[in-house]
């Protein structure tokens, strides 16, 4: 746009130095009749709106952020699983490499999930003003919300699947049985979706994250049976405890599927992962309402 | 009716952002709301599009209620928000392509409209570049860009340009008559007064959350001051003495001028100078909403008879 336009009074004359180009023409979008659903629920058609932007942002760095992420876990593997487990004979019946790797596969899929839903959802949140302007269309805060937990469960199924196969290919786990771990991968993503997503929603400042990660996140990989049985090592009074902590369950899920056993506390574990993250869910929806409606 | 408020009010704790809102816009206006900052303009838009719920009283949208339709009717709408809110890594036409995903248009549809788009608004040169390497008023045309790429019937403004230089803005108020001419409903804000006499065919006036006049600029100029302005300065202490004189002239005093309205400013300056030839004559100009503004709230000015 260059020239200005003599000083006209409203519609009159026509303005000088506006090209020969006219307005676009006024066309309603035809949408799927199931696309609008209902006041106050999820539509899926566009939390999946929600889910592409963040996926076309994702493929245009990903080969920036899958790198770190997925020799994370390796790099442990590689040095507790060899390094130390040179001077450990066996772990919970198994070799110390062998032990380590259904826990790591659980940990690369909190982790892909967890930057996603904190900084990432903050940013977007707070900074670059992504919700809001979501807002402008027919996207609702409850698509937002669903969108960016599909999202995340896609980035931690994404690390945590990779992880899963190089495990196999490796010899750590039979492939029939990376087959009926894979799903629970999506499941810890889930889970910690759900937490990161509370917590983003809820915090000031960005700077908090630092506490979630340093003071939340570590402590629960390194006291959640991925590097020794918690409770071998725990007064039995301290269970309740060690069974309150959200890695503990996806771990133990993982184990038990990486060896094809079931068993009753499995139920217990599933249950918890789905309740968390289905109260959690129900807090962030409230949330995500209040801020975004202000 | 494209947009109709009955008595909308929103209350943020004790505060009253906006008290009593009645509007309605027809088809194919352009309809301003006006107002200092902290009127209640951005609240009363947001509102309207359905992303803020009223406190009190009810929006229709395309005649049907926002709070119960909000998907539907924003399929319809565009907004421009106040802020930029777009994505800077990428480029005008990765942008367009990411929010016309947002309308669930498909692909095709997404890159004719979005050719469209980078004609109307002059975005075909810096189309791919990064939006972080673009002007002010480079980011300002796409976001609106953005908010046509639904085809809107009703397009929704906030302070559309405010923080642009003049050439930008006059460039801006073309595209918003063309889209006007091409049958789209337009609802803006602005704190520029003359930004709304020149688009708006309706307006209200807003003021600490309530509407202080409406209806067609030149017509609250008329009825609300007149349509000429005399701005003169008088020797301190005479300002009382020129105004009984005058009786009922309508009239601002700010500092040591005085400014007066009157359908002939000329003849108001004869007959001032018959009682004070000392008047020193400032100019005489068509009076504008500005001044209604300030008429209105005292705001600035100091309130006059």
């Amino acid at each position: 746009m260059s020239a200005p336009e003599a000083g006209s009074p409203a519609a009159s004359a026509p303005e000088a130095g506006s090209p020969a180009t006219s307005a676009p023409a006024v066309g309603r979008v035809t949408l799927p009749a199931a696309a609008l659903g209902r006041p106050g629920r999820v539509s899926l058609y566009y939390a999946l709106a929600v889910w592409k932007r963040n996926f076309a942002m994702y493929r245009r760095s990903w080969k920036l952020n899958i790198l770190p992420n997925f020799f994370e876990p390796l790099l442990y593997l590689v040095s507790m699983g060899i390094g130390v487990g040179a001077y450990i004979s066996q772990m919970g019946g198994t070799s110390y490499l062998e032990f380590l790797a259904p826990g790591l596969v659980a940990v690369a899929a909190m982790n892909g999930a967890s930057f996603e839903v904190t900084y990432n959802a903050f940013v977007r949140l707070n900074f670059e003003k992504t919700y809001e302007s979501m807002l402008t269309t027919p996207i609702q805060p409850e698509d937002v919300l669903a969108g960016e937990i599909l999202w995340a469960i896609t980035r931690s199924t994404l690390y945590g699947g990779a992880f899963l196969i190089v495990i196999a290919a490796w010899g750590l786990v039979p492939p029939l049985h990376a087959l009926i771990a894979l799903p629970l991968v999506p499941l810890a993503g889930f889970l910690f979706a759900a937490i990161g997503i509370a917590f983003a929603l809820r915090i000031p400042t960005i700077e908090l994250f630092s506490f979630y990660f340093t003071l939340f996140l570590t402590p629960l990989f390194l006291f959640s049976d991925v590097f020794f049985p918690l409770k071998e090592r725990l007064d039995p009074v301290w269970f309740p405890v060690a069974e309150a902590l959200p890695l503990l369950h996806p771990v133990r899920l993982m184990r038990h599927a990486f060896r094809a056993e079931a068993a009753p506390v499995l139920l217990w574990d599933l249950a918890y992962v789905l309740v968390l993250s289905g109260l959690l869910l129900f807090v962030a929806r409230r949330v995500i309402r209040a801020r975004l409606r202000g | 009716m494209v947009v109709r408020c009955e008595q909308v009010g929103k209350r943020f704790g004790a505060k009253l952002a906006v008290d009593g809102l009645d509007l309605a816009v027809e088809k194919g206006q352009c309809y301003g709301l006006l107002g200092p900052n902290g009127a209640g303009k951005t609240t009363a838009l947001k509102m309207i599009y359905g992303v803020t719920p009223p406190s009190s009283g009810r929006v229709f949208v395309f005649d049907q209620d926002i709070t119960t339709h909000t998907r539907a009717i924003r399929a319809r709408l565009g907004v421009t928000l106040q802020e930029n809110a777009l994505i800077e890594v990428l480029s005008p036409v990765e942008n367009l392509r990411v929010f016309g995903r947002y309308h669930l248009i498909p692909a095709a549809e997404i890159e004719r409209r979005s050719e469209e788009l980078l004609d109307f608004l002059d975005l075909r040169s810096h189309a791919t570049l990064p939006v972080k390497a673009l002007s002010g008023g480079f980011q300002r045309r796409l976001s609106i860009a953005l908010s046509l790429m639904n085809g809107p019937e009703l397009l929704i403004l906030d302070e559309p340009t405010t923080g642009l230089d003049p050439a930008v803005r006059l460039a801006l108020w073309s595209r918003v008559r063309e889209l006007r001419r091409s049958g789209t409903t337009v609802l803006l804000t602005t704190h520029y007064m003359e930004e709304a006499e020149r688009l708006c065919d309706a307006l209200v006036v807003m003021d600490q959350g309530r509407v202080v006049a409406r209806g067609a600029p030149r017509a609250l100029i008329r009825e609300i001051l007149a349509v000429e302005t005399l701005e003169i300065e008088l020797p301190p202490g005479r300002h009382v003495a020129v105004l009984e004189r005058l009786n009922g002239v309508r009239s601002l005093r700010s500092g040591t001028h005085l400014l007066l309205y009157a359908k002939d400013a000329s003849a108001l300056l004869e007959s001032v100078r018959g009682g004070e030839p000392d008047a020193h004559l400032v100019a005489i100009r068509p009076t504008n909403l500005e001044d209604v503004f300030l008429a209105l709230t005292g705001t600035k000015l100091e309130a006059g008879a």
